[in-house]
């Protein structure tokens, strides 16, 4: 289990990490939201160990990875896998040479042993044989995510942090590497921590969601349970759009049968006029429409 | 730096990577400029030797000390900071942007160990087997142009090559291209994995890199050459 306790991370006189303190779950998908500058990747590198924290612990299974010596650090490291932002494959090696690599460095295993095993997760990230001769430059941002996350997972690690995992990618590709995280996670029991500011990432994978912002934890749930929130700085944050304002409502509809007061103009009219629907002033729904009502002609 | 290898074949394999980069890599140029460095070397060492009193045989002389004690070390070393300097810090520099480093770390992989140190010992091991090879080579281009010019007979330049020869010499160019080896190996190394920032921040600690190591090394120049001759 990752358990942060007031967790505080300063550069110079300016405070990044106010004091965050979360519980991950174990076995799930964890999702770190908020904007840009809110502290998510300075929370990330601190907890994998790439940022010394101000003050504060990151007890792993109760230990506190802060204050460990190296010996007792590297014993945790060994159990992390992490997939980067960038993908961070090595550019000089092939993408079967990348990841073999933890293999070769970790273990006494034979050629052959560790080739299987190779195969083994690149299949598992469904990357097809032909492309394990290539290079990372050879190869399109999509495969590269999906080679980064087989070297992360190739050790069997009980941890995976993924930084900004669908950062460059197309809406499609995205959803095949969110996926993949998930089923991952799942199978290999692994708790894994996403950074993202991908809402369809957050509705797909987020079994639990925290939402940063100014370096503080603003809020803490599910996916299920962030699109009702009532949390204005999160619902700032993910229904920055129209589009998913309207999602938010449609969801709201569904849910309580009447019409949030953020959005009830538009909405509202719409429903009165073309769905021909007994809306009262506190935007209830007296019919809520089953199947497909016919517009007002 | 110095922790033990979490395996140590991989550092050798590591080790084995750079002495090919640095040492292989850079053969060529050290070929070119040593033979180029000899030939210039006899041509001007001719032209201001006018006097009839001194015998032809000096020239080779003068060729054989210049190249060992300086020309061969120092210049060619120069030539390696802007050769080896320059792939070291860019490649450092490269990894540490495209978090490459981040992720050796991750793994629980001491990246000071395994990305510079086997760059320093590869460079420690090559450099001096180089500069060994432009001193022949340097002194071989300087008879080849004699020859070639028809200003010394080639059994003169060899007679005068073993004209009062002092050992201590070589054993002097060597002790300085072990430290210019340090030198060329440890700064670019420096400056490429403290790198922060993007491309443009890669290509600056480069540039800072070859210019810190390039002054480094003329100053250990002269402070070997005054303590050790």
């Amino acid at each position: 289990m990752i358990e942060l306790k007031d967790l505080k991370k300063s550069f110079d006189d300016k405070a990044v990490l106010k004091g965050v303190s979360i519980v991950m779950s174990d076995g799930k998908c964890n999702l770190i939201i908020g904007s840009s500058g809110s502290g998510k990747t300075v929370l990330m590198k601190c907890m994998v160990g790439l940022l010394k924290p101000t003050s504060g612990n990151v007890l792993y299974d109760g230990a506190d990875f802060v204050n460990l010596n190296d010996k007792e650090q590297k014993a945790i490291r060994e159990k992390i896998g992490m997939l980067f932002q960038g993908g961070a494959l090595f550019d000089s090696q092939t993408v079967e040479q990348n990841v073999m690599f933890p293999l070769d460095m970790f273990t006494t295993d034979k050629y052959a042993k560790k080739r299987d095993r190779v195969k083994q997760v690149l299949d598992r990230v469904q990357l097809k044989e032909d492309a394990y001769k290539k290079f990372p430059s050879e190869i399109s941002g999509g495969m590269q995510k999906r080679v980064a996350l087989a070297r992360a997972i190739v050790l069997n690690p009980k941890y995976l942090f993924c930084d900004e995992p669908n950062s460059g990618l197309d809406p499609q590709t995205s959803m095949v590497i969110d996926k993949l995280i998930h089923e991952i996670t799942q199978e290999y029991d692994m708790t894994t921590i996403v950074n993202t500011h991908d809402m369809n990432s957050v509705m797909e994978i987020g079994d639990h969601i925290i939402y940063m912002h100014q370096g503080e934890k603003e809020w803490e749930g599910n996916n299920k349970e962030i699109i009702l929130s009532e949390n204005e700085k999160l619902n700032q944050f993910i229904f920055a759009s129209e589009f998913l304002r309207d999602a938010k409502a449609m969801r709201t509809i569904q849910e309580t049968g009447r019409i949030p007061e953020s959005v009830q103009g538009g909405i509202k009219d719409a429903m009165e006029e073309k769905f021909n629907m007994d809306i009262d002033k506190d935007g209830h729904i007296g019919a809520p429409p089953k199947g497909n009502v016919p517009p007002k002609e | 730096m110095f922790r033990k290898p979490e395996n140590a074949r991989m550092y050798w394999k590591q080790f084995m990577l750079q002495c090919n980069d640095i040492g292989i890599g850079s053969l060529g140029i050290i070929c070119i400029i040593s033979v180029f460095i000899g030939a210039v070397s006899t041509l001007q060492t001719a032209y201001q030797l006018v006097s009839p009193i001194i015998p032809k045989s000096t020239i080779a002389q003068i060729v054989r000390d210049t190249v060992i004690l300086e020309f061969a070390p120092t210049l060619s070393c120069i030539v390696l900071c802007g050769v080896v300097g320059s792939k070291i810090a860019s490649e450092l520099g490269n990894m540490r942007v495209s978090e490459q480093i981040d992720a050796l770390e991750i793994m629980g992989i001491n990246t000071k160990g395994y990305l510079v140190l086997p760059k320093i010992l590869a460079g420690l091991v090559t450099i001096p087997l180089l500069i060994m090879l432009a001193m022949i080579l340097g002194i071989w281009g300087g008879r080849l142009a004699g020859t070639a010019a028809g200003i010394i007979d080639p059994t003169i330049f060899d007679t005068g090559l073993k004209m009062a020869f002092k050992p201590y010499n070589v054993y002097f160019a060597l002790i300085k291209s072990v430290v210019f080896a340090f030198i060329i190996t440890a700064i670019p190394a420096f400056y490429g994995y403290t790198v922060k920032g993007g491309a443009l921040e890669i290509g600056h600690s480069s540039t800072r890199a070859v210019v810190v190591s390039c002054v480094l090394l003329l100053l250990a120049d002269y402070v070997l050459s005054a303590l050790l001759l």
